[in-house]
């Protein structure tokens, strides 16, 4: 198989990378690229551990080709601070102990990112209906979720 | 060094705080890293061959059109790991697991692996290796397997601890015993009696992080491997005996870890991973798919339970018995012996006996998962207990109550019980607004009780203060979900000094002597003993320091709110010196400042829960929902109460899927149907509610905190409590775990009848 | 003195006896005689045995010292997840 040049932005930075026809996002993300947050925990699509951000959009990156990427935008968990500063999310997850083993907290806070810009007011099924697509075995999701009011919250500038 | 690890009451400054977890950013930013996010210059990619049958003889494997292809640089099999065993069982059963020698045993049975330069060429050369194979038949069904006319397993097991020993090799590897008193006698005596049977289905731990690890192993007979584990230095142990290596030269370094519940307590793939490194004379990586991870690691074992359970007009208890026949996949292991343990721990009785069958079946080897055994001894054990209240009329928390060990009871399983919380934990749940609530229409409640038992094992720790005050701790037990936090306050706590001013790290098998691995819930349990060992003797050292610093006697010199105090007035009134100012002198007052603890924590204790869940059932389609779920469960002492009540949540969680929904799906042929997560279905955020939880702290009076182990507890209660409130919600009992929704269907339908 | 109860799988190896009594200071003599009056005890012992003084279980450290009628038992060593 011969590879396949793109183009991109990833992180707001502009990208470029060789890839096979076959090749997944995730594994340009973490193999060509050096972007290890997004993880593999199952390949098709089932765990959400590898959701990033395409064209404001949660998806799998691992049902993602390399190649659709040519032209778009990309958000992943490393582009989620800025500089040194915390996204409310991130800050929340941390206070509210809503990770424990952390391998499905990428995952997690690019799909709660997306859900507050498009529902900065959402109910509490909303969080779960939303999130039902990222698995995580060691919390119980109670803290994410109330990790994710939180932040919720603190964007809209309810916090007092 | 001895340790004084005897209960002290003492009011707490940092421990039973809830302050932010030193590894939280790295974990929300994607820094962290796990098994797969670790390469090595010039390494190889692994894949490897598996078995699509259930059983069968393996009567050649030709590689050599494998080795051919370009960009394969080893390809291994059983030959590329000779038996060194050594006549030990069970380490031949890890060896046997990890690549088949003779025999297939299960589907998805390693048989070969590849080492290329990428992936492409691995899974091109797979597909060149020739295996033939003489299928043999199979069984899966833990109850098939016992029947006379199954397929034998293995022509060399004869079911052990019957006497005599049977003549005839069976897949009953081994029956065990436990109990005290004499059931015929306590039956005698019932007024009520209730006899049934259960099953539960095979599931798996489900950790989110596939195994995943990076070898290189030396010419030179070094060799370094990067693995997510739960207990680095075990592996250690095992891939140096199998491989032949001195352990010494074998390091092993824990990345963080994506979740293991038991199931990273064990080698899999990892000697595989050597050899090919071995043979290639490469570093190699290699990544289990979600697909072998199902197939081929350890999920926990099926099981058929019967109990029977008498008692008295008065809700006594007279007499309690049960047989438990478990899976532990091809190999015999000691699954239903647990079981047969810890069946009636919760409980006072004066005639009791439990009898254990380990069944192999063609299944993959069963690993330990949280709690192992307990879960499905509990579901049996209580159901049952359910069922006899009901027919005597008693309120089921008061009929438990009734007969609930406390200090003093001989167990079920053997020695007498201390203190214990299981009694507590009826009362607090008897209490708890979640048992008066109203149910809604179609909903049902119900409550269990578990039991586990906690471990100690060997600890190191160090504890190093640096010049400028500040305090790092190596730890080598893996931190599984938050216990650097928890370490950090008792370090704190222990010294005197905010918690900020420490750093926790878990250090490799190169840097600290043995560490048991990160199972048993005796993470934080133990190491927290190793650290307040290891603080204690930092702060000998600084009296000593303090000592010279201040030309008095050491006895003069003592330790309080994290600073040296001279005692008495004698010495005039010096303001008390704090680590800083003690570390700041260090290089002139004897250099670096340190404390060290190698120790075994033992005298663990024993963990109770209570669970209570309101369960609604969809009449037309068996569907379920959890409404509400609470927990209540004895920590001994909370170090990092929100981390507690992570614990009591995951578990429950992982409880309520097995519950309602997780089961391994054979077909005809023997194959795992379901080997992903689509159809292995676990709970998904929308599944559940809000999980309250309540911790109750009576204290271990073998921990100097009184801490107790809470991480496997409270998985123990979960199948029950479910199966209790849907069997409410329904009004038949259910009796076989997953009460899916075609079990359901079909119970209710049975009733219409 | 001490009566120690043994577990079911180790009883054909002490002459099926289900209850042995040792006169031993501390755990790790106690179970030295064990395995020098039942030299077929010495493989459960060094792999697959913890010991319970008085309810509470001791897996590896055997310098405990035994308190006079302690309550002694050999069970199997457990597994955890």
């Amino acid at each position: 198989m011969s590879s396949i040049a793109v183009s991109t932005t990833i992180n707001d930075d502009d990208v470029e990378f060789l890839c096979q026809p076959n090749e997944t996002l995730l594994d340009v993300l973490r193999n060509r690229l050096g972007l290890m947050g997004a993880k593999e925990g199952c390949g098709t699509g089932d765990c959400g551990a590898c959701s990033t951000i395409m064209d404001g959009r949660v998806v799998c990156s691992c049902l993602v080709l390399g190649a659709e990427a040519q032209g778009r935008t990309i958000e992943t968990i490393e582009g989620m601070a800025k500089g040194s500063e915390l996204h409310p999310l991130q800050r929340k997850f941390i206070e509210h102990a809503a990770l424990q083993c952390g391998i499905c907290t990428p995952g997690f806070l690019m799909a709660a990112k997306a859900l507050l810009e498009v529902n900065p007011d959402p109910t509490e099924s909303q969080i779960r209906f939303w999130l039902a697509g990222n698995l995580c075995r060691c919390t119980g999701y109670d803290k994410i979720v109330r990790a994710v009011q939180d932040a919720a919250a603190e964007l809209r500038g309810d916090t007092p | 060094m001895s340790f004084d690890a005897a209960y002290q009451s003492k009011p707490f400054n940092s421990v039973g705080t809830r302050p932010l977890r030193p590894d939280g950013v790295d974990k929300v930013t994607g820094r962290a890293r796990y098994g797969a996010d670790f390469n090595m210059p010039g390494q190889l990619v692994a894949r490897v061959l598996r078995s699509a049958h259930a059983h069968a003889k393996i009567k050649s494997i030709d590689t050599s059109r494998a080795e051919a292809v370009k960009g394969v640089k080893a390809v291994v099999t059983a030959t590329d790991l000779p038996d060194l065993t050594d006549g030990d069982p069970a380490l031949f059963a890890v060896l046997d697991n990890c690549i088949a020698r003779e025999k297939v045993m299960y589907d998805g049975h390693a048989v070969a692996a590849v080492a290329a330069i990428d992936e492409n060429a691995a899974k091109a050369a797979l597909q060149l290796i020739e295996v033939d194979y003489e299928i043999l038949p199979h069984v899966i069904d833990v109850d098939a397997a016992t029947l006379p006319d199954a397929p034998v397993l293995n022509e060399a097991i004869f079911t052990q601890g019957v006497e005599p020993t049977p003549t005839t090799p069976s897949n009953v590897a081994n029956r065990s015993e436990f109990g005290h008193g004499d059931v015929k006698v306590g039956f005698a005596q019932a007024d009520f009696v209730v006899e049934r049977s259960y099953k539960t289905e095979q599931t798996h731990q489900g950790y989110i992080e596939p195994h995943a690890c990076v070898a290189s192993c030396n010419p030179d007979g070094t060799a370094e491997l990067w693995v997510c584990t739960q207990g680095h230095f075990v592996y250690r142990q095992i891939c140096a005996d199998l491989l032949g290596l001195e352990a010494s030269k074998l390091r092993v370094t824990p990345s963080e870890i994506g979740g293991g519940f038991g199931g990273k307590t064990h080698v899999w793939a990892e000697p595989v991973a050597l050899a090919l490194s071995r043979k290639a004379n490469r570093p190699v990586k290699l990544i289990m798919s979600r697909e072998e991870v199902f197939r081929a690691s350890g999920p926990t074992s099926a099981t058929s339970i019967d109990v029977k359970i008498g008692a008295k007009q008065d809700g006594t208890i007279t007499a309690a018995e049960a047989t438990l026949r478990y899976t532990s996949g091809p190999y015999a292991d000691m699954w239903a012996e647990l079981g047969a343990m810890t069946s009636f721990a919760c409980y006072d009785l004066m005639n009791v006996k439990t009898v254990g069958l380990e069944v192999v079946v063609n299944r993959p080897k069963v690993a330990a998962y949280r709690a192992p055994s307990a879960p499905m001894a509990a579901f049996a054990v209580e159901s049952t207990i359910d069922e006899l209240a009901q027919k005597i009329g008693m309120d089921s928390v008061d009929f438990r109550i009734k007969n609930a060990a406390s200090e003093g009871t001989q167990s079920s399983y053997g020695p007498v019980y201390g203190p214990i919380g299981i009694g507590p934990t009826l009362e607090a749940a008897k209490a708890h607004p979640h048992m008066s609530a109203a149910l809604g229409e179609n909903q049902g409640r119900g409550m269990a009780c578990g039991f586990w038992f906690n471990f100690g094992g060997q600890t190191c720790t160090d504890l190093n203060i640096s010049a400028d005050g500040t305090v790092t701790i190596a730890v080598g037990t893996v931190d599984v979900g938050g216990s650097r936090a928890s370490l950090s306050l008792i370090a704190a706590e222990e010294l005197g000094i905010s918690y900020d001013c420490i750093k926790a790290v878990i250090a490799d098998t190169s840097m600290l002597g043995y560490n048991d691995m990160t199972d048993g819930s005796r993470g934080t349990f133990s190491t927290s003993m190793a650290t307040i060992s290891a603080a204690r003797n930092a702060i000998e050292v600084m009296r000593q320091r303090v000592a010279l610093m201040w030309e008095i006697p050491l006895e003069d010199v003592y330790w309080e709110d994290g600073h040296a105090h001279a005692a008495g007035t004698k010495h005039g009134n010096r303001a008390p010196l704090s680590v800083k100012d003690i570390a700041a002198e260090a290089a002139n007052t004897g250099g670096p400042i340190a404390g060290h603890s190698e120790l075994v924590a033992d005298g663990a204790g024993v963990s109770f829960a209570t669970h209570i869940c309101d369960i609604e059932v969809d009449p037309e389609t068996g569907s379920s929902r959890v409404a509400r779920y609470t927990v209540i469960q004895d920590a001994g002492k909370a170090v990092h109460p929100s981390y507690v009540e992570g614990q009591y949540q995951g578990g429950a969680a992982q409880g309520i899927g097995w519950a309602l929904n997780e089961e391994y799906i054979y077909g005809e042929d023997g194959r795992l149907q379901n080997p992903g997560f689509l159809d292995y279905r676990i709970p998904v955020c929308s599944d559940l509610p809000m999980i309250d939880t309540q911790i109750l702290e009576i204290p271990n009076p073998n921990h100097p905190y009184g801490v107790r182990g809470v991480g496997e507890t409270s998985i123990v209660p979960p199948l029950a409590a479910i199966a209790n409130a849907v069997s409410n919600a329904v009004g038949v009992r259910m009796a076989h775990i997953p009460v899916s929704p075609p079990r359901i269907l079909a119970a209710l339908n049975d009733a219409k009848d | 003195m001490f009566d120690v109860t043994l577990w079911a799988g180790l009883r054909p190896l002490a002459d099926n006896q289900k209850v042995v009594r040792v006169q031993a200071r501390t755990i790790w003599e106690l179970l030295r005689k064990l395995e020098e009056r039942y030299p077929g005890l010495a493989g459960p012992i060094k792999g697959e045995v913890a010991v319970s003084v008085n309810g509470v279980i001791y897996r590896n450290d055997w310098s405990q010292k035994l308190p006079e009628g302690a309550e002694i038992m050999l069970m199997r060593r457990l597994a955890g997840g």
